[in-house]
Order: C-alpha cells, then sequence, then structure tokens
C-alpha cells in the first residue's frame, strides 16, 4: 500500500500522525540551519574569494558570545526535539489496560500470529479498526523485528525474552510488514501484510476461520497434564508448589520478600528457569522446561494459566501477595 | 598554483626519508621504523581495502537495480554487505586518517624526529597485516553473513559462514589500533619542540589526541566481545545463546560501547583534517580555536556515553533509552561548534579555491546533512520508525563516507605535496571533487526517503514501489566511483611526473611545512623552535605572503 505522497507511507495507526509531525519538526529545524550554513558558506566562498596572489585574511581569533550563542541555541531545539520525542515514546512503551492480545513468533523466515481465539496466522495478521493492539512478541532462533511502515512502530522481537508493542489502527487496509533486524538468509522475505478490518468484518473473519482444536487455552490444558506440571500445581492449593488459580496478572510474593507481577514475561521465566524467582514458603523443586517448549506451547500454558483468572483462590497455597494497605 | 611560495625549488631535495642512505628496497620497506614509511605501508593497505570495499559496495548497488535483485542470490548478498562493512570500517576506516595521515604528520607537526615507539609503530602495521589477512581468509573460505554489526545469536550460533576468523582477524586488529593510539598520546605528550604549547598544538594533533583516547579505552571492548562471539561458536560457552543461558542483549551493548565511540575514531582525525585546511586556505587563524580544540575532548567523552541509543527498539528499559536520548542529543552539540567555527573563519579571509578547499567545504555540507540526521535518529519518538531502514543506512554513510572519507580525501591532496614533493593537476583534481559531492549526494539521498517510506536495510529483495529510488541511488554511485578513481589515477601519476611543490606550496603555518617536501629522515636538519600561535599569517614574514604589510582590508576597519 503506498501512498500518493511522495515522502510518507499510508498514516494507518495512532502513532502515525504523532511520529509524521515530529518528523516535520525537526525536518523544519535542520533545513532552516542547513540552508543557513551552506549560504553563509557559498557567500563567504564567493565574496571573500583571493583577489591578490599574496593576500591574507583578516584575522579574528573568536568571540565568546558567538560561542555561547551557537552552543545555547542548538542545546534548546534539541532539548525540544529530545522532549518531544520522550513523549512519543513513553506512549509507545506504555501499553494501554484492555487491549486485545495477539501473540506473534518470529522464526527464521516467517511469521506466526495466533488471534486470541486460537486462530494461527503466518505472514498475515488481521485486527479490527479502533481496537488497541497489544503484540506478544517471541523468536524462536535468532533477533527479528516487527515493523509496520505504516503504523511508525516497530520492535525487536529477541530470543529469550518477551517484547511487546502496540498500536491503534486507524484506517482499514492491507499495509506492509516487514522484518527489520536482519536476521539471515532470507530476511527480505520474512514480511507479510496487516490486514485492518472494519470490527464488524474482523468478528466475521474471526468466526469463519476454523480454530477449531487449535484453542490455546485447550492446548495449554492438555499441556499442562502431559508435562505432570498438574501434580505440584494443584488447585486448591495442597500441592508441593503454589496453586495458580487467579494468578495471571496478580502480585505474587516471593522468598526475598519482594513482589513481582506475573505477568507472560514472568510466567515464561518461571517455566524456562523456575529458580529465578522463588515464590514465599515454597521450595525450588520445579525442574526447568527450557528446551523442552517450543514457544507457541509456552503461549499456550500461559493462555491456560490466564484462564484460570476466574478460577476460586483457595485461601492457602496461592503464592499471591496478601491485598497491600493502600490498594 | 597561483600563490607561490618565496623560492619554489625546481628539484626535490637530494635525500628524503623515500631514498635515505638505508636504500629503497624492500627490505627497507618493510623493516622500516620511519613513522613516515610506515605511514606509506598503511596508505597502501588501506587502499587495498578500500578497493575491495568499493567493489563490494559496487556489486550491492548493481544488484539493488531491480525489486526482486539483478544480479547475486540471498546467501551471497548477505556476504556482500557484510563484507563491505567490514572492510571497510574496521580495515580502513578507522585506520585511514589516524595511520596514514596521522602517522606521517604529527611528528612532523610537534617538530620532533619520530613518534615515541617507532618499533612499536612498525609492529602495529604487522599487526593490522595479520589481522587482515584471517579477514581476507574468511572471505576467501565462505565469506561472512552476519552483517559487520555481528549480533548474537545469529553470528554465534546460527551462521553457517566463515564468523571464526573474522572475528579473529579483528580482535587482532585491534591491537594495531590500541598501539597507535597509544604511540600518539605519549608523542604528543613528552616529544613537542621547544615552543610548541599544548596551546599552539594544531588542532589536527588535538584532534588525533581525543581519537586515541577512544582508541585505547574501546578498541579493547569490541576486541574481547568478538573473541566471545568466537567462544561462543567453537566450545558452545552460553555468554550470548539464550538457549545455552545467555543474553543476545549483552553482545549489543558490549558491541556498541565501541562501534558507537569508533564513529569518532573516524569523524574526529577528518575534524582535524578540515580545521587544518580551512585557516590555511582562508589565510587567517582559526575562529574558536579553544572551542575546536575543546569540542574534540568533549565528543570523545560524551561519545562513550551513547552507545545504547542504537538499542531503543530492543526491549530497554524506557529510562535507559530516556537517558541515552538525551545524551546522544548533548554529544551533537560539539559537532555543532566545530560547524559555526569554521564558517565564521572564513569570513573575511582571503579565500582561495584550491582543491583541498573544495575538499574541505564540501566534507562541512555531507558533515552538515549527516550530523542533522543523528537529530532524527536520537529522537524517541522518531527511532521507532525509521531504525534499521534506508535512514540509518544514509545517515551514517553521510559522517563516514562524505565526513570521514571527504576528509581523507581532501587530508591526502593537502599533504600530498609534503608526503611526494610534488603537486597534482589542479584543476582536475578540482573537478573531481565536485564529482564526489555530486555523486555521494545522489547515491545517498535518496536513501532518507527510502527510509521514512519503510524499507529495511539489508533486504536482497524489495517491494516494487522502492525501485525509482533505488535506481536514482545506483546512478549516483557510478558517478562517486569516478570522484573515487580520478584522485587515484592522478594522484599515483603525480608522483613521477607531477610538478615539484617545493618546501611550502600553499603556503601553510603548520612546522610540517618548515621543513624538505619530502622531509628528510630525521624530519628536520635543525630542531625547529615555535615562536608564532597557530595559524597566524600576521606575523609570519618567512612566508612571503602580504601578512602585516596590507591585507584585503584594515583590520580595525569597519566591523
Amino acid at each position: 500500500m503506498q501512498s500518493q505522497l511522495p515522502f510518507y507511507p499510508e498514516q494507518a495507526s495512532n502513532f502515525a500522525p504523532q511520529v509524521d509531525a515530529l518528523m516535520l519538526f525537526i525536518t523544519a529545524i535542520c533545513v532552516f540551519f542547513a540552508a543557513a550554513i551552506t549560504v553563509v558558506i557559498v557567500i563567504f566562498f564567493f565574496k571573500f574569494h583571493r583577489k591578490q596572489p599574496n593576500a591574507v585574511g583578516i584575522a579574528f581569533h573568536g568571540d565568546s558570545r558567538l560561542e555561547a550563542a551557537w552552543i545555547i541555541v542548538p542545546l534548546i531545539l534539541a532539548m525540544a526535539m529530545f522532549g518531544w520525542g520522550a513523549v512519543v515514546y513513553v506512549d509507545y512503551r506504555h501499553t494501554p489496560q484492555d487491549t486485545l492480545d495477539v501473540y506473534v513468533i518470529a522464526k527464521q523466515w516467517m511469521w506466526k500470529a495466533q488471534q486470541p481465539n486460537g486462530i494461527k496466522e503466518i505472514n498475515e495478521l488481521h485486527v479490527p479498526v479502533g481496537r488497541n493492539v497489544r503484540l506478544v512478541l517471541a523468536s524462536e532462533d535468532v533477533i527479528h523485528d516487527f515493523f509496520v511502515p505504516a503504523f511508525r512502530v516497530k520492535m525487536d522481537v529477541v530470543p529469550g525474552h518477551y517484547n511487546t508493542m502496540w498500536f491503534r489502527p486507524t484506517k482499514p487496509g492491507r499495509y506492509h510488514f516487514f522484518c527489520s533486524q536482519y536476521c539471515g538468509t532470507n530476511h527480505a522475505l520474512m514480511a507479510g501484510w496487516v490486514t485492518v478490518m472494519e470490527p464488524t468484518d474482523y468478528a466475521a473473519w474471526l468466526s469463519g476461520s476454523s480454530g477449531g482444536n487449535a484453542n490455546p487455552v485447550v492446548a495449554g490444558e492438555k499441556l499442562f497434564a502431559e508435562k505432570a506440571c498438574i501434580t505440584c500445581h494443584v488447585p486448591d492449593g495442597t500441592g508441593r508448589s503454589p496453586s495458580l488459580n487467579g494468578v495471571y496478572g496478580a502480585q505474587v510474593l516471593l522468598a526475598d520478600g519482594s513482589t513481582v507481577t506475573a505477568d507472560d514475561a514472568y510466567i515464561r521465566e518461571s517455566i524456562l528457569q523456575p529458580n529465578a524467582k522463588i515464590v514465599a514458603r515454597y521450595l525450588p523443586l520445579m525442574p526447568s522446561f527450557q528446551g523442552q517448549l517450543t514457544e507457541e506451547q509456552i503461549f499456550a500454558l500461559t493462555a491456560y494459566i490466564k484462564s484460570l483468572q476466574s478460577q476460586p483462590i483457595p485461601a492457602k497455597g496461592a503464592g499471591i501477595a496478601p491485598p497491600t494497605g493502600n490498594k | 598554483m597561483s600563490n607561490t611560495p618565496p623560492a619554489p625549488d625546481n628539484e626535490l631535495p637530494d635525500t628524503h626519508y623515500l631514498n635515505a642512505t638505508y636504500g629503497s628496497g624492500i627490505r627497507s620497506w618493510l623493516l622500516t621504523t620511519d613513522h613516515k614509511r610506515i605511514a606509506l605501508l598503511y596508505l597502501a593497505s588501506v587502499t587495498v581495502f578500500f578497493f575491495i570495499g568499493g567493489v563490494l559496495a559496487t556489486m550491492i548497488r548493481i544488484h539493488l537495480l531491480t525489486p526482486t535483485g539483478a544480479l547475486v542470490t540471498p546467501e551471497t548478498y548477505n556476504k556482500l554487505f557484510t563484507m563491505h562493512g567490514v572492510a571497510m570500517i574496521f580495515f580502513f576506516l578507522i585506520p585511514s586518517i589516524p595511520a596514514v595521515l596521522g602517522n606521517f604528520l604529527i611528528p612532523l607537526m610537534i617538530g620532533a624526529k619520530d613518534l615515541a615507539f617507532p618499533k612499536v609503530n612498525l609492529l602495529s602495521w604487522y599487526i593490522y597485516i595479520l589481522g587482515g589477512s584471517f579477514v581476507l581468509y574468511s572471505f576467501g573460505t565462505g565469506g561472512l553473513d552476519t552483517g559487520w554489526t555481528f549480533y548474537t545469536p545469529l553470528s554465534s550460533v546460527y551462521s553457517n559462514s566463515a564468523v571464526t576468523p573474522a572475528v579473529i582477524g579483528i580482535f587482532i586488529n585491534g591491537f594495531s589500533s590500541i598501539l597507535t593510539g597509544l604511540n600518539f598520546i605519549v608523542t604528543i605528550h613528552t616529544m613537542r619542540a621547544p615552543g610548541m604549547t599544548w596551546f599552539r598544538l594544531p588542532l589536527f594533533a588535538w584532534a588525533h589526541y581525543a581519537t586515541s583516547l577512544v582508541m585505547i579505552l574501546g578498541t579493547p571492548v569490541v576486541a574481547i566481545t568478538l573473541l566471545l562471539v568466537g567462544l561462543e561458536r567453537i566450545f558452545h560457552l552460553g555468554f550470548f545463546n539464550p538457549a545455552l543461558g545467555g543474553d543476545p542483549i549483552l553482545f549489543q551493548h558490549l558491541f556498541w560501547f565501541y562501534s558507537h565511540p569508533a564513529v569518532y575514531i573516524m569523524i574526529l582525525p577528518a575534524m582535524g583534517v578540515v580545521s587544518e585546511i580551512i585557516p590555511t586556505f582562508a589565510r587567517k587563524p582559526i575562529f574558536g580555536y579553544a572551542f575546536i580544540a575543546g569540542s574534540s575532548i568533549a565528543i570523545a567523552v560524551i561519545g562513550f556515553l551513547v552507545w545504547a541509543h542504537h538499542m531503543f527498539v530492543t526491549g530497554e528499559s524506557t529510562y535507559a533509552a530516556l537517558t541515552f536520548s538525551f545524551l546522544s542529543y548533548l554529544v551533537a552539540i560539539p559537532s555543532a561548534v566545530k560547524v559555526f567555527n569554521w564558517t565564521s573563519t572564513l569570513y573575511k579571509g582571503s579565500i582561495s579555491w584550491d582543491p583541498p578547499m573544495i575538499y574541505a567545504l564540501g566534507f562541512i555540507g555531507l558533515f552538515v546533512i549527516g550530523g542533522l540526521t543523528g537529530l532524527f535518529l536520537a529522537c524517541l519518538g522518531l527511532d521507532i520508525h525509521i531504525h534499521d531502514t534506508y535512514f540509518v543506512v544514509a545517515h551514517f554513510h553521510y559522517i563516514m563516507v562524505g565526513g570521514a572519507v571527504m576528509g581523507y580525501v581532501g587530508g591526502l591532496h593537502f599533504w600530498w605535496p609534503k608526503i611526494t614533493g610534488r603537486l597534482y593537476p589542479e584543476s582536475l583534481s578540482r573537478a573531481a571533487a565536485v564529482v564526489l559531492f555530486i555523486g555521494f549526494n545522489l547515491t545517498f539521498f535518496p536513501q532518507f526517503i527510502l527510509g521514512y517510506l519503510g524499507m529495511p536495510r539489508r533486504y536482497h529483495t524489495y517491494p516494487p514501489e522502492f525501485q525509482v529510488l533505488n535506481v536514482l541511488s545506483t546512478a549516483g554511485a557510478s558517478i562517486l566511483a569516478l570522484g573515487y578513481l580520478l584522485p587515484m589515477l592522478y594522484l599515483t601519476w603525480s608522483m613521477r611526473y607531477g610538478k615539484v611543490a617545493g618546501q611550502n606550496p600553499w603556503p601553510a603555518t603548520g612546522l610540517e611545512w618548515k621543513t624538505d617536501s619530502p622531509p628528510p629522515t630525521e624530519n628536520f636538519h635543525v630542531t625547529p623552535e615555535v615562536t608564532w600561535e597557530p595559524y597566524d599569517y600576521q606575523n609570519r614574514p618567512d612566508l612571503g605572503l602580504a601578512a602585516g604589510a596590507k591585507p584585503l582590508a584594515p583590520a580595525h576597519g569597519d566591523d
């Protein structure tokens, strides 16, 4: 989707107008300075061209007021650029509540996306217009980067980490996405299309495509039994490990007295490196599942644990931090 | 040359460093400890790497003529841009000005007989050759496809190319850089001629002092980091590989801790060259000497604190991103100070249009664009869009090629008469500078637009809507290539056939111009004593100019 305007990709997300305004602001300042320097140099170049072979120039050794001026004025302008850029960036890095979460897995050289109801897509991503969308990004191998020029956003997809990015599509259409972190031979082929749909079309598309038994909660529940997680993480809190009912999104009290929010990244870490953060009053018994689960399976387990949010939390054996006074 | 020195000699001096008593056979070169001869050894070897890198760049641009790729397979394309980057950055740009011009000039400029450690100087060239051989071995046996940035775990686990010899080569080459920096610092501290106070030092020496600090403090970090990549490949140690408990982002911190300051290793010496050329060809003292000298040090120091601005979209903490963006804006200020001071130096100068001046002004034009577009990338909100696109490619080529290479070629033109004793065809070289400037802009300016439109870098194939700008860029590259070939040809020609230059053809005020061209092996027949301020044309009757008598207008005239 190429815009008719030659210098801009299409503006199709909440961030696009902000980033473009920032671009115009900085361009205006820079063009002014570049033009001013160029004009002055060209004028001096001709005006003060040597007239006699022996002539020398007139000595000026400097002027501290001028030096101060051309330190302070650029500094103020630079701080304005910094400040405005920071505002946009902080907004981008602070995901709003109540997002539509899509899990995206990158591997050499394809993208797999999974909608909340389990529908999987390859090198395609469907999202509704006007809704805040959060992408949870995981890599099976090297570092990739999910980049949608029409949305003006990108985020690296780093193996061993979860990164998240968010945007709100503002205009239905089909837009390129690219891998923008070099990832090996077919890096340039690791691209696809984001389809932004009206909410009703999106709902129809979701129900029309076959989610079937790929529902991540179902898959996660099955894995939870297969990998014998259930033998220790007993729902009523009587097991050797804390019950996971209601844990997703809650504060977990750790052995060192600190607390941590049980988000996607925490759950992932607890599966792969169980000893990194031990829940208070429990022993470090859990084996590591590093190398035994694919990123997709970890997503499924996370989805299942998330689905336990509504289950009754046992009075003892939940691992959830007691509510603090001010909350 | 319209402006002739007092008595131009018509012949080269009888003995000089090129034909000195110990002969001119191959042994006399390979065993030399003369900084001037070592500079020429470096000149030959960096030119070889520039040529290799240039051929690779040409193939890249031809390949990108069509959206599906006109020339090579994806594997080969990835190797082309990786080897282009490695050859150009580690083996051409970083050593170019310091090891060639700096080596040749710093002792001459401060009135010394040689560098402080002449044998170490020769050793550093051998280390460079050894490191370069490993890298060429890597290029020849499977090539390298990791990108010059060697990001893990692609480089340390997944790549099937010859990564190990390449990282060993760069590790070895690092010591060459460290030893050169060490040599410069000790030389500038201890070997200045009588009267050569710190604030009489040429700004070229100040720039090299700052560069040497970066070389000594930064290079060990990248050397060790790349060694860790090699160890992870060979022994499967988990430094960066997450499957073994390592952290791929750690690599980026370590890599950029050197590789961002490395940009200043490339650009600071070029700024030093320009700070010499501008006052010489405007025939007046440089405006704001202390500010230009101080800004070199400021760039070297602040330049160490900005590395994670390469990592705004890796998921680094928002606070880290805010800090690094802020510091990146700070490091822009000393560069701006330099540009304003150079421009002010032109005011009421006696400006000649000699070739080095054309190159220096071309440098300013390109560096201004390169520097200002850095402000776009330092901007957090904008970087989430233009990071890792062609905007970045355009930006760093404006700094490293438009800036550093333009400065290097300009410096070669300025000091060529001193190095070889001969002049080159003036009009041809002036034309070459203009061709270089135009070709460069045509090659790289379209890439800013490509980047903003969203074309990611390192793509062997691209959507068809990006073709027009890519074709423009390739067309520019062919003009640019001509701009580099011309000086290679006429400078080589001039070594034998050029007009004899004499001691001080421009004339310039520095100490290096107070000795023969080419200089004798011991640099000066008698130890010089400095009694004048830097770039002073008013009190230098020895230059044979109208100095002091009647400049263009009264010194305390209408302003």
